[in-house]
Order: C-alpha cells, then sequence, then structure tokens
C-alpha cells in the first residue's frame, strides 16, 4: 500500500524554472508498476483457475490491469510536466474529472438496475420470462438487479456527490493525483467483476454481500483508498469547519468499510477457485450478515444520502440549513442507534429472543432522529416553498425526503414483533424497501444528479426542465403503483398463510397464495416500467446538457482539465 | 447454575455494561455541544456553509 500513501501525501514541487524536466510521479511509476505486476500474476491464475468463471475473472483482471498500466502512462505523455495546480488565482482548482465518470457511470448502471428490476418484476408475473436458462434465472439476476441499483448506480452518486462536496465545502482540491481514479474506476471495476459473477454462478449466498472473497478484496483496497482521499481533503480544507455533509459522508465511508470487513471473513476452497467458505456459520453468521444487511441501509442508503440532502437542499433552494443543531443530534443519533437494529432481520428465528427485542427497541428509537432529519431538510425550504412549484429538481429534492419520512415510519413499525408476524417473507418487505430505494434514494440521486452534472460539465443550466417534470410524475406514479400493489400484495399473503379452518387446518395452500398474488406482481412491473421511462427520459435530458448546455463563464477555473 | 461473584467476573460484567451508562453520556454531551449558547451564532453561519462557495 505504500504507493497508494505515496500518491496522497506527495508534495507538489513547484518549479520557478520556465523549462522543467518532465518525470513520472512516485505515485504514476509505482503504480503502473504494481499494475504490471498485478496483470502478470491474474494471467498465472486465470491459467491455472480450478472453473471457469474463476479464470474469466482472473483474465478480466488482467486485462483490465494491462490498460490501467496503458493509461496511465499514457496520460503521463499527454500531460504536462506539472500536474494541475491545488489553485489558480488565489481560487481553489476543482477536480472535476472523477466526478464526472462517476456520474455517467451512476446513469448508466441505473438504467441497467432499473431494466433488471423491470425483467425479474416481469419473471415474477409471468415465470416463462426466465426462458429456463441458468444465467437469466430469477435467483442469478435479483442480486444483479440489487447490486446494480444500490452499489453500482447509489454508490456511483455517492461517490461523484462526495467528492463534490468536500472539495466545495473544505474549498480546496481533492487530495491526490491518481488516487480519485483508481477510486472510481476500481470500484466499477469491481461491480463489473461482482456483476458477472452472479450471472455466472458465483456467489456466497448473503444478501448484499454476495461477492466472493476476491471481489471483496479488491473492494477493500478501493474503499481504504476512497476513505484516505476522503479524509486527505479534508485534512487539508481551507474552511476551518467541517460542514455537516462531510460527517454524514465520513460515516458512511467509516462504516461501509467496518462492515464489508466484518461480514466478510472466509476461506477459499483454493486461491485459484471462485468458492468460499465462511469462517463463522449458524446463527453466529446470520447475525453478522444482519448486522452488515441493517446497516448498509442505515449508513449507505441513509447516512449516504442523508449527505447529499444536506448539501443539495440547501445550494438548490438557496436557503440555509433549518436548523443546524438539529443536524448534529440527528447525525450523532443516527450513529448511537442504527448499528443496533440488525436483529430485526432474524424475528422468530434461532436468534436469542432478548436480541430480537433489543432489535426491535432500537429500531423503534430510530423513529426520532429520523423524523428529526426529515423535518430539517423539509423547513430548509421555510421562505423558499414557492419554488416547489417551478422547480422540478428541487420537487424531486423534497419528495424524496418526504419519502425518506414515510419510509422511517414503516420500517419502525415492521420491526414490532407482531407486525413482523404479519409481514416478514411477504411483499409488504418488499413494498416498504422500495418505498425508501425508489422514493427516497432514488429520487434524492436523481436530484443531485439534475444540479451536479451542469456544476461538473460546467454549464449554465439544464437542457430541459420541462423534461425534468416528465420524469417526476411518470417516476412519481410508477412509485405509488409499486408501493400500493406490493402492500396488497403482501398483507393478502400474510393473511392467506395465518388463516385455519374451523377444523384447525391450514386454509389455503401455498401456490393458492402465489395465484392470488398474480395481479399486483403485474401492476408492481408496470409500476417499476414507469420508473424506467422516468431514468431514461433523464438521461437523454443530461446527455443533451452536456452536449448543447451553455458554458457557464463566470467560473473559468472548472475548466481547467482534470487530467 | 449460580453465578459465582468472582473478581474476573465482576471486571467483565463491569466492562460490559459500562458502556451504556459511558455512550448515554458522551450523547448528552453531544447534546450539551449542540444547544450550547455560545455556539449558536458558529452553527447559524455553518447552516449557509453551501451557500457562500468560491
Amino acid at each position: 500500500m505504500w504507493f497508494l500513501a505515496l500518491c496522497f501525501f506527495r508534495k507538489r514541487i513547484r518549479m520557478s524554472q520556465p523549462s522543467i524536466s518532465k518525470s513520472m510521479t512516485t505515485g504514476e511509476s509505482g503504480l503502473a508498476l504494481v499494475f504490471a505486476v498485478t496483470a502478470f500474476l491474474c494471467l498465472i491464475a486465470s491459467a491455472k483457475a480450478l472453473d471457469a468463471p474463476f479464470a474469466f475473472h482472473a483474465a478480466l483482471s488482467a486485462a483490465a490491469s494491462l490498460a490501467a498500466v496503458f493509461c496511465i502512462v499514457n496520460r503521463y505523455f499527454d500531460r504536462p510536466a506539472e500536474l494541475p495546480p491545488a489553485e489558480i488565482n488565489g481560487r481553489p482548482n476543482y477536480n472535476m474529472g472523477p466526478i464526472k465518470f462517476s456520474s455517467f457511470m451512476a446513469m448508466f448502471w441505473g438504467i441497467a438496475g432499473f431494466l433488471v428490476g423491470l425483467i425479474i418484476a416481469s419473471q415474477l408475473a409471468w415465470p416463462a420470462l426466465n426462458f429456463d436458462l441458468p444465467w437469466t434465472s430469477f435467483g442469478r439476476l435479483r442480486p444483479l438487479h440489487t447490486s446494480a441499483v444500490i452499489f453500482a448506480f447509489g454508490g456511483n452518486v455517492l461517490i461523484a456527490t462526495s467528492f463534490y462536496v468536500v472539495q466545495k465545502t473544505c474549498r480546496v482540491r481533492l487530495a491526490g493525483d491518481l488516487a480519485p481514479w483508481f477510486v472510481v474506476v476500481g470500484y466499477n471495476f469491481f461491480i463489473l467483476i461482482a456483476g458477472t459473477g452472479y450471472l455466472l454462478g458465483v456467489t456466497q449466498s448473503k444478501e448484499y454481500a454476495e461477492p466472493e472473497w476476491y471481489a471483496d478484496l479488491w473492494l477493500t483496497i478501493v474503499w481504504v483508498t476512497y476513505l484516505l482521499v476522503f479524509l486527505g481533503t479534508i485534512i487539508k480544507r481551507k474552511e476551518p469547519h467541517i460542514f455537516v455533509a462531510n460527517w454524514f459522508y465520513l460515516a458512511f465511508i467509516v462504516t461501509i468499510a467496518v462492515l464489508h470487513l466484518g461480514n466478510n471473513p472466509a476461506l477459499p476452497v483454493s486461491v485459484f477457485g471462485s468458492k468460499s467458505y465462511v469462517a463463522w456459520g449458524g446463527i453466529q453468521d446470520a447475525m453478522f450478515q444482519w448486522w452488515y444487511g441493517h446497516n448498509a441501509v442505515g449508513f449507505f442508503l441513509t447516512a449516504g444520502f442523508l449527505a447529499i440532502m444536506y448539501y443539495f437542499i440547501p445550494k438548490r433552494a438557496e436557503r440555509p440549513i433549518y436548523s443546524y443543531r438539529l443536524s448534529i443530534i440527528h447525525f450523532w443519533a443516527l450513529i448511537f442507534l442504527y448499528i443496533w437494529a440488525g436483529p430485526h432481520h432474524l424475528h422468530y428465528t434461532a436468534l436469542p429472543d432478548w436480541t430480537q427485542t433489543l432489535g426491535m427497541t432500537f429500531s423503534i428509537m430510530l423513529w426520532m432522529p429520523s423524523w428529526g432529519g426529515m423535518i430539517n431538510g423539509l423547513m430548509t425550504l421555510s421562505g423558499a416553498w414557492d419554488k416547489l412549484r417551478t422547480d422540478p429538481v428541487l420537487r424531486m429534492l423534497v419528495v424524496s425526503v418526504a419519502f425518506y419520512g414515510m419510509s422511517t415510519f414503516e420500517g419502525p413499525m415492521m420491526s414490532i414483533k407482531v407486525v413482523n408476524s404479519l409481514s416478514h417473507y411477504t411483499d409488504w418487505t418488499i413494498g416498504h424497501v422500495h418505498s425508501g430505494a425508489l422514493g427516497w434514494v432514488g429520487f434524492v440521486s436523481f436530484g443531485a444528479l439534475y444540479c451536479l452534472v451542469p456544476w461538473a460539465w460546467n454549464r449554465k443550466e439544464l437542457y430541459s426542465l420541462k423534461l425534468v417534470n416528465w420524469h417526476f410524475w411518470i417516476a412519481t406514479l410508477g412509485i405509488v403503483l409499486y408501493i400500493s400493489a406490493m402492500w396488497v400484495s403482501g398483507i393478502l399473503q400474510g393473511l392467506m398463510w395465518r388463516a385455519y379452518t374451523s377444523l384447525g387446518f391450514l386454509e389455503y395452500s401455498f401456490i393458492e397464495s402465489v395465484e392470488a398474488m398474480h395481479p399486483f406482481y403485474i401492476i408492481r412491473a408496470a409500476g417499476g416500467g414507469l420508473f424506467l421511462i422516468g431514468a431514461l427520459i433523464m438521461a437523454f435530458n443530461l446527455w443533451m446538457t452536456v452536449r448543447l448546455g451553455e458554458q457557464e463563464v463566470q467560473m473559468p477555473v472548472a475548466l481547467q482539465p482534470a487530467e | 447454575m449460580k453465578a459465582i461473584l468472582t473478581l474476573d467476573n465482576l471486571a467483565s460484567g463491569l466492562v460490559t455494561t459500562i458502556w451504556t451508562p459511558v455512550f448515554v453520556a458522551i450523547f448528552l454531551a453531544i447534546i450539551a455541544y449542540a444547544f450550547w449558547p455560545r455556539n449558536k451564532a458558529a452553527f447559524d453561519e455553518a447552516a449557509s456553509l453551501p451557500l457562500r462557495e468560491e
């Protein structure tokens, strides 16, 4: 890791002489060398592989490592002798390149993830659509969908916005030269390995932690680099106060690192094979898994996107945060409470009863910080409520916060054991997850990208606000169809499972409950289809913004090439 | 089985129990910090930090 550390903390020496001899930085030569060695090792692994998916992944890694060496050397030949300065005319020279890359990848993976979601929703309504092929079966496509929307779409949105917000609120250029690029490209390569692995049947069968040991190791390296870039930027900040959004981003990055390392210890069967076995089994594994799983919700899907809320809503509404004091309490209350809520995923299982009750209690306590945060986000519009009528981007951001409030009310309610005895294992859970995922995470991400793309590409405004309006209403209609169908389906399913006849026999067979859900599955697929159409409109709008948008002339600083 | 009170038991019991009051105390200290009257001006300024860029 020393070469990465060198990348971050390498001092940029400004030469005063007019002619400077150009040479590779330690980071450039070190990283190129490491990738060259990696390419060689991956080639050997590919040749000695015990299973076909591992051979494919090793070959893919070898090719990617060679491409990385080529890119590093090519970038060196293309760049001027001096690296981009930290400041130009006394103003920070913000690094927008990695942000643009991540924003683009977010939109790409978003559409891919929504499409796969639509496919599996249709498979549930019409099972023949799995075509009886292993690669397109529900069991393989479902983790592809969840990982694509959460980690690929959501993750790229978080990386892009965090790199933007930390620079702007610290008033300093992003730390590191190659490191930010290593983070954004390396993270997307992890997604590629994970996603192709699912299709080929490579999985460790842990929900939201499906990637196998070698993908996990790679993600660890990328994530630690991400943490160092983020911390490095905060450390060299010009603004004395660390803005609350950066606290949320930092909590997200640190906690995801801890969760990833905590949940994934596994022993590979062979270093040349994809299969591994988890270090501990049974109920310990289940508890660890849901400690991970729920805190992925708490710190990936909540803390990270709350950081977006605390920066993008004030910025777009041009109003200060309603209560900064509340934001501090919101932050620490979430930190103290969320980490205990995991056991509510294991009600009525072999998990000790007291642990289940503990998980339930902390989940209910989470109501308070969640709603405190929601109120803080909504009330930031004080004095600017009229903008909801005229600015569909702000409307999207604000509606996302309303969905946050709704799903953080529903979640604690479902964690109550008696409610859970009806809702668990039914479609109600799926509906709950999607009111959070589509309504909160999806809309806040869309709103952030609608702001971020013109800023990062230095455009005056979006190509079309009218299209944003269309996106908003089509997607909202889709969400309403989705979640209401799943409520009805889930409660129906739960009630059918527990219905007894007067003689004490179960009233319905399982297949009868499946049959009853059919119409709701069609409505759900229609809702998902609308959500996808909205995202396609968005992609077109953003593409046209970048291609045809008028240049913003007041900020020549951002025109500096990032490379 | 009845728990036997030994120094070891007492120590491990204390270590596992102490976190509850410690965390509560830390959290109360954070609330005090957030509402401390002298910090108000700084927080009000921080609330509009995104609006004072460049």
